[in-house]
């Protein structure tokens, strides 16, 4: 008879079952903060569920969530069955810590934001999904890292702005993530207010889609929280444009 | 209720690291519950040894054993440790139920007693692992 096994955590093993029903897995990344990777993620699941595709939207920025404010979601705990259920909101399956720790900080160092990732992961019941969009927080910290080793079937998508110092940190990116053969769908622009080929010459020397730009947009503000207006956007119609590509 | 959705995990990890080590049936499963997350044990072992094992007939016969673990932080500020006990009130009940679900999230809702501060490690007592999977050889397993 083996002696007994060593401590195991158990959470890991379940994570591929939890998302057996998901389709395609789409991570936005772009390292840098403040270039709007969550309101894209937001309006990228929010213009899928439009077209008719099941969405879930993942809020994988633990210390500053903010999915729930784009998307103007209700407040209170998700339900809770088998595991617990993302919310619906506006036709998207969304999960985020902000439904369990509203208006508190929640300051995590980084092996605590690996064990809410995994617990996450292990216990959120997403079903039968086309398509699940993680947000990531910037960087390519904890989270970025236990994406890549946990998350099947990971497809990432980039954005990066036209500033220079938004281009090294996307290419620096773009170098690990290449380098560790992790499928890159993608680089988009964000924040576009020039001409610049910047982002699209970035995508072109790694071998990587350009896959269009997002246009700056002043009334975008405005719309947050109310899924209604934001539609009305030249930004969301660009986003619209941006889904369509993706799932081609 | 995700009490269920971890007494899955433990299964299916259990099945996982006994089919890993060559045993072709597990005798018994040792599951240490940690007090931050307020599993609800009588539903956690229900789940455990009722409803999930027919899964997987590796565990078929198999004794489940939980332990709870008390819960036990350290602050890396002032260097003190604490248990839930030293804290002042046990948080709102949004607070409890928040870390039932995310244990994390105990450093928005709790306090170093001395100190004040939100920078403590957990050091033992956080959720559910799995502290030992016994069982019996597989006939066909090689050498080890």
């Amino acid at each position: 008879m083996p002696g007994p096994l060593d401590a195991v955590d158990p959470r890991a093993a379940v994570v591929e079952d939890r998302l057996a029903g998901v389709g395609r897995i789409v991570a936005v990344t772009g390292s840098k903060g403040g270039i709007g990777k969550s309101v894209v993620s937001a309006s990228l699941a929010l213009a899928w569920a439009d077209a008719g595709r099941r969405v879930g939207l993942l809020d994988l920025d633990f210390t500053s969530p903010c999915s729930h404010v784009i998307l103007g979601a209700d407040e209170g705990f998700p339900g809770e069955g088998f595991g617990v259920d993302p919310k619906d909101t506006a036709g998207v399956s969304l999960m985020s810590v902000a439904f369990f720790a509203p208006e508190v900080a929640v300051p995590l160092r980084g092996d605590e934001v690996a064990g809410a990732f995994l617990e996450l992961l292990a216990v959120t019941r997403w079903g039968e999904l086309d398509l699940l969009v993680l947000d990531l927080p910037p960087g390519l910290g904890d989270i970025a890292l236990d994406v890549v080793r946990l998350v099947p079937r990971v497809e990432f998508l980039l954005l990066s702005t036209s500033s220079r110092v938004v281009l090294g940190s996307v290419e620096r990116a773009l170098r690990l993530l290449t380098g560790l053969r992790v499928p890159v769908l993608g680089l988009a622009e964000n924040l576009q207010q020039g001409n610049d080929q910047g982002v699209s010459r970035l995508g072109a020397s790694f071998g990587v889609p350009f896959l269009g730009a997002l246009p700056y947009d002043a009334g975008l503000e405005d719309a947050l929280g109310d899924p209604g207006r934001l539609r009305a956007t030249a930004f969301f119609a660009a986003v619209r444009r941006l889904a369509g590509r993706l799932s081609g | 209720m995700h009490e269920f959705a971890l007494a899955d995990a433990v299964m299916k990890a259990a099945c996982r690291a006994a089919r890993d080590a060559g045993m072709s049936r597990i005798t018994s499963v040792t599951v240490r519950v940690g007090e931050l997350q307020q599993i609800e044990t009588a539903l956690f072992e229900f789940s455990l040894s009722e409803v999930l094992p027919a899964g997987d007939p590796l565990l078929e016969g198999a004794r489940f054993v939980v332990e709870a673990e008390p819960v036990r932080f350290h602050c890396r500020v002032c260097d003190l440790g604490f248990g839930r006990g030293d804290l002042e009130g046990e948080g709102t009940d949004d607070a409890l139920e928040a870390m039932h679900f995310i244990p994390e999230l105990c450093h928005a809702f709790l306090r170093c007693p001395r100190c004040g501060s939100p920078d403590f490690a957990v050091v033992a007592g956080r959720g559910v692992t799995i502290s030992a999977v016994e069982g019996e050889d597989s006939p066909d397993a090689g050498p080890t």
